[in-house]
């Protein structure tokens, strides 16, 4: 699959601090990057060092073949940006706006037209399209910066936490609205927000003081999550000793008189002579769950780890 | 650059700020413009005995364009206060920054808007002036030259204006400090005057009511229209320069 973009290096200093530091990022065609982080960890600097808002002090930015710092106006043709706070005129309509919006973009006569035509079709902005942008509700107003970020189709959109201060209706129907721009578009994400990441894309890079702590799919995520964790409850329980004495159990934690929490190794799963075991000797079986990381445990777990390793460097 | 000037002109006109200076300005433009025409006709027959008198274009015209540049002077840094400024606080301008333009395209397209603008109340203002046509002979070149002062010192304000909105994310600061450069840029030459004779008068070129005088006079040279080139050029590299250092900061 293509590349559409790459970044290579990123390295931002505000004064002494690092505000981010070697971030690697590629997309290919047709990917949503998730791009996840804790407030404050660089997220939006990289977004706007990609952007072209922010000349990155190390590094170099490729947009679909053409470098960003030496070839910027080309790159930026390719880049569709939505910052953190849309960039709205109050004072004109969506339509107006929209209009203006391709024309910065270069489009001109019919293909303006249509292209405008589009994104209002695409973005359910059609009821609204006549007010004033100012009027509108937040979702509207979000729903507009995409609009503005998607109407000359760009290679990339680039869309920082779009879904920050909706309503749950909103985040939704944007969320929906991401996953529809993904067919045709490549979409970098940034969020804080876990199950947008895993509802929404492909690839995820955890992000944490200005440093990648994490990047690969979200499948590989997932299996990290798959612990190796089993809660079983019986109505007659066995002594504990029973179940430790188990082929594969590993160790048994006693959650109340009835529930029992099972560890094991992941490539030896004894859940299967658990079964059978139980069944012939009559504990009465209740409960049988294999216990996953919830997404905020792990990136807990990776911030932390990181921190520590950080803190052991020092 | 086109496509800047076009979004920032319709702008400017969907607040009724444009509007109503306009309205204002030209009002008040109108009123000193009668008061003139009215002394005019007060004095008509004393002067008309002396031979080279001056005659209404002097009386009339120059003077009302001279109160037309003092009454600009003191708008033009509310209209200008929003190139830059507004956009900051709005965080509007990654819109243009992000599109496929460069800093000088922007710079270049806010100031033609904004020129554009200015150009409107001009054509409005000069008007007057050629109403009088109609019962009195005036003299057109000596109110086309005080129509170029005018036309360039209003570029000059808005070059001015830009910058200073750039340097701010309060519009209301971009507006005070427009005014007071502006403002000591056309008092300097009181300072200049008092120098004694034979010092170079470096404060005295300074002034653009120094440069802007000649011109309503009638009076074209190449000195004057190129400080007020070289004025406007300074004004729109340093905005365009800062617009970049933005993105380095």
């Amino acid at each position: 699959m293509t590349i559409l973009l790459e970044a290579q290096n990123l390295s931002r200093f505000f004064g002494p601090n690092i505000a981010v530091q070697n971030i690697d990022i590629t997309v290919k065609r047709g990917e949503i990057l998730g791009f996840l982080g804790p407030n404050g960890a660089g997220k939006s600097t990289t977004m706007k060092m990609l952007s072209g808002n922010l000349a990155p002090d190390n590094g170099e930015i490729r947009i679909n073949g053409f470098d960003l710092l030496t070839q910027p106006k080309q790159a930026k043709a390719q880049l569709g940006y939505l910052p953190e706070n849309p960039p709205l005129y109050r004072e004109l309509t969506v339509g107006e706006y929209l209009k203006h919006c391709a024309r910065l973009n270069r489009l001109k006569g019919k293909a303006l037209k249509s292209a405008v035509d589009t994104v209002i079709d695409r973005c359910g902005l059609g009821e609204v399209q006549r007010r004033l942008i100012g009027q509108l509700s937040k979702g509207y107003q979000q729903r507009t910066g995409i609009a503005q970020a998607i109407v000359h189709s760009p290679a990339v959109v680039i869309l920082d936490e779009p879904t920050s201060g909706l309503d749950p209706v909103q985040i939704r129907q944007i969320r929906e609205l991401i996953r529809e721009i993904a067919n045709e578009h490549s979409v970098i994400l940034s969020t804080h927000i876990l199950p947008e990441v895993e509802m929404l894309c492909d690839r995820v890079q955890i992000i944490s003081k200005g440093q990648v702590i994490f990047a690969d799919s979200l499948a590989a995520l997932h299996q990290q999550r798959l612990s190796s964790r089993l809660r079983i409850s019986f109505a007659n329980p066995p002594p504990i000793a029973e179940i430790q004495s188990l082929e594969h159990v590993a160790s048994v934690e006693v959650l109340s008189s009835q529930q029992f929490r099972i560890l094991y190794h992941p490539e030896n799963d004894p859940t299967e002579s658990l079964l059978i075991q139980a069944v012939s000797k009559q504990w009465q079986l209740q409960e049988l769950v294999r216990e996953q990381d919830s997404l905020e445990d792990i990136f807990m777990q990776l911030i932390n780890f990181d921190t520590a390793a950080v803190e052991t460097i020092n | 650059m086109w496509c800047v000037a076009r979004l920032e002109f319709s702008r400017l006109f969907l607040s009724p700020f444009a509007w109503v200076m306009l309205a204002l300005v030209q009002f008040l433009l109108a009123y000193l413009f009668l008061s003139h025409i009215d002394y005019f006709a007060q004095i008509q027959g004393q002067i008309s005995a002396i031979p080279g008198a001056p005659g209404v274009t002097e009386l009339v015209i120059a003077p009302l364009l001279n109160n037309a540049a003092l009454v600009l002077l003191m708008i033009a840094p509310f209209i200008t206060m929003r190139a830059f400024a507004d956009e900051h606080r709005n965080h509007s301008l990654p819109l243009l920054i992000s599109a496929p333009l460069s800093a000088s395209q922007i710079v270049f397209g806010k100031y033609i808007a904004y020129l554009g603008f200015f150009l409107l109340q001009l054509v409005l203002i000069a008007l007057m002036p050629l109403s009088l046509i109609a019962g009195s002979a005036i003299d057109l070149y000596q109110l086309s030259a005080g129509m170029i002062g005018l036309v360039l010192l209003v570029a000059s304000f808005v070059a001015a204006g830009i910058y200073l909105s750039s340097l701010t994310t309060q519009p209301i600061i971009a507006a005070v400090m427009t005014f007071c450069l502006l403002f000591l840029l056309w008092i300097i030459d009181f300072a200049a005057a008092s120098a004694s004779a034979g010092e170079v008068n470096w404060l005295g070129w300074l002034s653009l009511l120094g440069h802007f005088q000649p011109l309503l006079a009638g009076q074209i040279s190449s000195v004057d229209l190129s400080f007020f080139v070289l004025f406007c050029v300074v004004f729109l590299l340093l905005t365009i320069r800062r617009l970049d250092a933005a993105r380095l900061s």
